[in-house]
């Protein structure tokens, strides 16, 4: 009995915390814990929208189990895993020579 | 009644669980904090039916990026003192920004989808035939394997996790002193 | 053997040259005695298969020649390939046939190019050292070829591209093996790209690959656009489908013969191109300058004949056109011809032993073409396959009189003498007896020279059909025999100037004194070619030759002809006559010409040339008599610089005087220079004013822009999470007001935009 725009809700407050978590922290790896979250949110409306859509066979709205939102949330599944790799690799290299994983000071690309 | 009471307890706390993601200063709570929060997920994914990407999210998430992350964070010892602040200068702006968009989107799914529970399509999920939900599972995996459907995007996202673990390797080898 | 097995070796056959190409690419590439080895694997792989398939199919046809007829089709697969539309029927799919056409092709190019792959070996001087002065992309005559893994990789993909093409059952595949070869060709003809040459006249590799692929290129676009008009009209893309009688029949309904005319001649104008047909011809002679083996592959096993094979492939569809609209048979006809005599004269001019190869290969395809447009269908096929072994042939045994050339340049050490020119060779015979006698079996092949050689029986084929054709009705088809004849006496003549000049008398040079035989590499696939190039014409002896009845028998023309008797013969069933597949009746007359044009050819050429051996410094004997046509036909009919003249300086012209001056010149930097004129005035302007007025004033707005741009060079911080908060801030705004703008909340805003728009600004 629940409505498919609650979890579409809930997927876009967990969105919203996790783009603040990106725009606010200060350390890089708090950084990426809150795109995890992003990537969390995203997958839950692939979820919602492929247990919620139905179509009309004969006069009656059915649900057809086609796999699309499933695969694409396993895609979205290993993409997420790529990018953690590449991403706390990128960090632990970062702080070897730099002693520091703070997004701000890593502005090397200014001006 | 209960499918909902129930949707709010894992929602309300799965939520809470990612401000303190965001949020909290010791970053090795904030990591437990994300496991918690992959829980919750999974939890909606299960209330959703879709039990295959619930148990893929606890081995994913919990078991392999979540660990990741702890490994990161005691690799790099400094991230484990607390004395920094935790946010940057542009905090209020940013928490503005994802209020207002936030709100945009709240406006939109409540638009087109309404709150109120009802008939199905969106007021409550579609009924689903005998046995569907149970091999749904089955019709993804010959999904990821037909050359009619995904089979591309799955071998490509093999290589894509081959690359990613070559490019970690390659990132985080230890320079080599010339 | 069982069906699944042979269609399982058909998919195979261009499989082998397309995985050594990859596997030379990728793997084998820094070692050169692997990457040979991996080319002739792939390569006598297809062989195998090919053979094979083609083996079969010839011998169903032997057994059962009626049921061949009934479903020429032998072997048919493909699979769904491109999704093209919603449903499955609107999948573009790939696949192969085999049918008797096929079967002969595939019986023809992977042996063709296997010979030429084991000769590249030796070509290449594989075995000797690296040499004394190794440049990358240049003909290393001391030692082994420098990018020699280069060079089997990409022959291996012309083999596996010309493969692909003869086993495809539709035009896309058979396009796409098409364009494969294309690139192989601009590729390996530029393959010494650091070649130059002293001479501003002639054109160096790079030039030449770069003419091979724009000329072919244009030709290419005309084809794409016959193919999606094809696939318009059919709704397919496969030969079967479309190409059946009552599909033809529909069409030709539904459209009328004037777009299947129109159709046809789009393709042909991709065989115009590929093969070399006047106007596109130009490509070729140039090709030469890649290696010999390229030269052979090029312009017997692979490309050309493409060219030729995709004619005789579409035939049923120009056989409906030429009889609805028997312009389009004029023009297909009229464009063989000429190509024909016109090569043909050019040829008998030239000196580079290999360019007179080149035309003499524009004018036997010029012989084909002719073929097809007076409807000799078999005849075209014959004399496509004869002519791929004794050119093949004729090529690998100049390049392995360049090498014995090189070999004494190499010994004197001259460098500046050409070992191409065939008046720099002479008495060639003592030295390289096994070249001598495997090129008098190529020249005599193709000079056509009586009874033994297979040129002389697929000429006689082509003069058969237009002899009969132009009794019957004709007129065009007369026109054609006759050209044809001529040409075919020409194309005598100049093989024995050629013959002669190289191999007889006594050497000319100190390069021919001491060149010497080839290595076993070299010469054992000539003396193999030389044996199809004499043997394979005795398939296609005409059933009553000489008015006997019962003794020869044409196994060629029925085996191939089944490919589309059935058809014909239902077309005509249908309404629309076309000339059937049919033995035809004995005749005297084209025997007679054969024999008096390839004989009288050969021995005027021998009376001219052979009889009184050119001496060194001599002149062409026939330089003299011909006087200023002699310079027409040195300098190819001037085909070279019309283009240049009507083509290259128009576009030159253009771009010089109207985009560069008067556009770009005149209008861009005249208007810039006002521009900045006007800005200079009114710059001068404010200096005045303001070194006299407010100098103050403007140091102000001076200082207060540069604080404006301090500030905004915050903006590029170089942090990460600013980026971040700027563009969610603007993706939230332009969120909000795309809403506001759909839910009609900015209504009285544009409201009130438009009475002030109406009122307060338009009256003003």
């Amino acid at each position: 009995m629940i409505p498919l725009s609650w979890y579409l809700l809930v997927a876009a407050a967990l969105f919203c915390i996790g783009l603040y978590g990106v725009m606010a922290r200060r350390n890089a790896v708090a950084i990426l814990m809150s795109v995890e979250l992003m990537l969390n949110a995203v997958n839950i409306n692939l979820i919602a929208f492929w247990r919620y859509h139905a179509q009309p066979v004969g006069g009656e709205l059915v649900w057809l189990g086609q796999p699309t939102g499933l695969a694409w949330a396993i895609f979205v599944l290993a993409l997420a895993a790529a990018e953690a790799v590449v991403g706390l690799a990128l960090l632990i290299s970062v702080y070897r020579q730099r002693e520091s994983v703070i997004a701000e000071e890593l502005d090397t690309l200014r001006f | 009644m209960v499918q909902q009471i129930v949707f709010i307890i894992i929602s309300t706390l799965t939520l809470i669980m990612a401000w303190v993601v965001v949020t909290n200063r010791n970053l090795f709570h904030a990591a437990l904090a994300l496991m918690a929060t992959f829980l919750g997920v999974a939890a909606l994914y299960a209330t959703l039916e879709a039990g295959f990407l619930a148990a893929a999210q606890l081995l994913v998430y919990i078991g392999a990026i979540s660990i990741l992350v702890i490994f990161a964070i005691m690799m790099t010892r400094r991230l484990m003192q607390t004395t920094e602040t935790s946010f940057n200068s542009q905090w209020v702006m940013g928490a503005i920004t994802s209020l207002v968009l936030f709100g945009v989107m709240a406006f939109v799914i409540l638009q087109f989808w309404g709150f109120e529970p009802g008939e199905p399509p969106f007021g409550m999920a579609p009924t689903a035939p005998e046995g569907l939900i149970a091999s749904s599972v089955e019709i993804l995996g010959i999904s990821l394997v037909n050359p009619e459907a995904y089979v591309l995007p799955f071998e490509l996202t093999s290589l894509l996790l081959l690359a990613a673990l070559v490019g970690a390797v390659v990132v985080a080898w230890p320079e080599r002193k010339e | 053997m069982s069906e699944e097995t042979l269609t399982l070796f058909t998919w195979l056959v261009p499989a082998g040259p397309l995985l050594a190409f990859f596997l030379i690419i990728l793997l084998f590439n820094r070692n050169k005695t692997l990457s040979w080895i991996t080319a002739w694997a792939g390569i006598f792989a297809s062989l195998f298969f090919g053979w094979t398939v083609a083996l079969t199919v010839f011998f169903e046809g032997i057994e059962d020649l009626y049921a061949l007829a009934h479903h020429p089709e032998v072997i048919e697969s493909a699979i769904a390939w491109l999704p093209f539309g919603e449903s499955i029927e609107g999948w573009l799919f790939m696949g192969v046939m085999v049918d008797p056409l096929t079967a002969v092709m595939l019986f023809m190019v992977p042996f063709a190019t296997a010979m030429i792959l084991v000769y590249s070996v030796g070509y290449h001087r594989w075995g000797l050292g690296p040499g004394d002065h190794v440049v990358l992309g240049a003909p290393n005559h001391a030692g082994i070829e420098p990018l020699f893994a280069r060079f089997f990789a990409l022959m291996s993909l012309f083999a596996g591209g010309m493969l692909a093409l003869v086993v495809s059952d539709n035009l896309l595949l058979l396009f796409m093996g098409w364009e494969i070869m294309g690139l192989c060709s601009y590729m390996l003809i530029g393959f010494w790209y650091a070649r130059e040459y002293e001479d501003p006249k002639s054109t160096p590799p790079r030039r030449a690959a770069v003419k091979a692929f724009m000329t072919t290129r244009a030709a290419d676009v005309v084809m794409l656009l016959g193919i999606v008009f094809f696939y318009r009209v059919f709704g397919t893309l496969n030969f079967s489908e479309a190409l059946s009688a009552e599909s033809l029949a529909t069409a030709a309904d539904v459209v009328g013969f004037g777009a299947l005319g129109l159709m046809a001649l789009f393709l042909f104008t991709g065989t115009v191109g590929k093969s070399a047909q006047w106007p596109l011809h130009v490509w070729l002679p140039d090709a030469m300058e890649g290696p010999t083996p390229v030269s052979a592959v090029i312009h017997a096993a692979a490309m050309v004949s493409a060219g030729v094979y995709l004619i005789v492939r579409i035939f049923p569809l120009i056989a409906v056109a030429m009889e609805g609209l028997p312009v389009v048979g004029i023009i297909i006809a009229g464009i063989g011809a000429f190509t024909a005599i016109m090569a043909a004269t050019i040829a008998l001019a030239q000196y580079d032993v290999k360019r007179v190869l080149a035309y003499s290969t524009i004018s036997q395809l010029g012989f084909m073409v002719a073929a097809i447009g007076i409807g000799a269908y078999v005849a075209a096929a014959f004399h496509l396959i004869t002519h791929a072994f004794f050119k093949a042939l004729l090529f690998l045994g100049s390049g392995s009189i360049i090498h014995g050339m090189e070999y004494g340049a190499e010994v004197v050490h001259d460098h500046h003498t050409d070992p191409q020119d065939m008046r720099n060779m002479g008495g060639l015979r003592h030295k390289m007896p096994i070249t001598f006698w495997t090129f008098v079996a190529g020249g005599f092949a193709l000079a056509g020279f009586p009874f033994v050689t297979a040129g002389f029986w697929s000429k006689d084929e082509i003069f058969a059909e237009a002899w009969f054709q132009g009794t019957h009705g004709n007129p065009m088809a007369i026109v054609v025999f006759i050209v044809l004849a001529i040409a075919a006496l020409l194309t005598a003549f100049y093989t024995a100037r050629q013959i002669a000049l190289t191999f007889l008398g006594e050497p000319r040079t100190e390069l021919a004194e001491h060149a010497h035989e080839s290595d076993a590499f070299m010469t054992i696939p000539l003396v193999l070619l030389s044996l199809f190039a004499i043997a394979f014409g005795w398939l296609g002896i005409p059933d009553n030759f000489l008015g006997t009845d019962g003794i020869f028998y044409n196994y060629f023309h029925h085996f191939v002809g089944v490919t589309v008797e059935e058809r014909f013969v239902e077309l005509n069933e249908l309404g629309i006559h076309v000339h059937e597949i049919a033995t035809l009746p004995w005749e005297w007359l084209p025997l007679i010409t054969s024999l008096v044009v390839a004989l009288g050819g050969l021995f005027l050429g021998w009376w001219v040339y052979g009889r009184d051996p050119l001496a060194a410094g001599e002149p062409d004997p026939m330089e003299e008599p011909l006087g200023p046509v002699w310079d027409f036909l040195y300098w190819k009919w001037y085909w070279d610089e019309l283009y240049h003249a009507v083509f290259v300086e128009p576009v030159e012209y253009f771009s010089d005087t109207v985009v560069y001056q008067l556009v770009d010149k005149g209008l861009i930097d005249g208007t810039l220079h006002l521009i900045g004129r006007g800005v200079y005035g009114v710059g001068a302007y404010f200096k005045g004013f303001e070194e006299t007025v407010i100098s103050d004033g403007v140091d102000a707005v001076k200082d207060g822009f540069l604080d404006m741009s301090r500030e905004m060079r915050t903006i590029q911080s170089g942090k990460l999470q600013e980026y971040v908060l700027v563009s969610a801030g603007i993706a939230s705004v332009l969120a909000i007001l795309i809403l506001a703008i759909n839910f009609d909340v900015l209504n009285p805003v544009f409201e009130w935009w438009n009475n002030v728009w109406i009122n307060v600004i338009l009256p003003f």
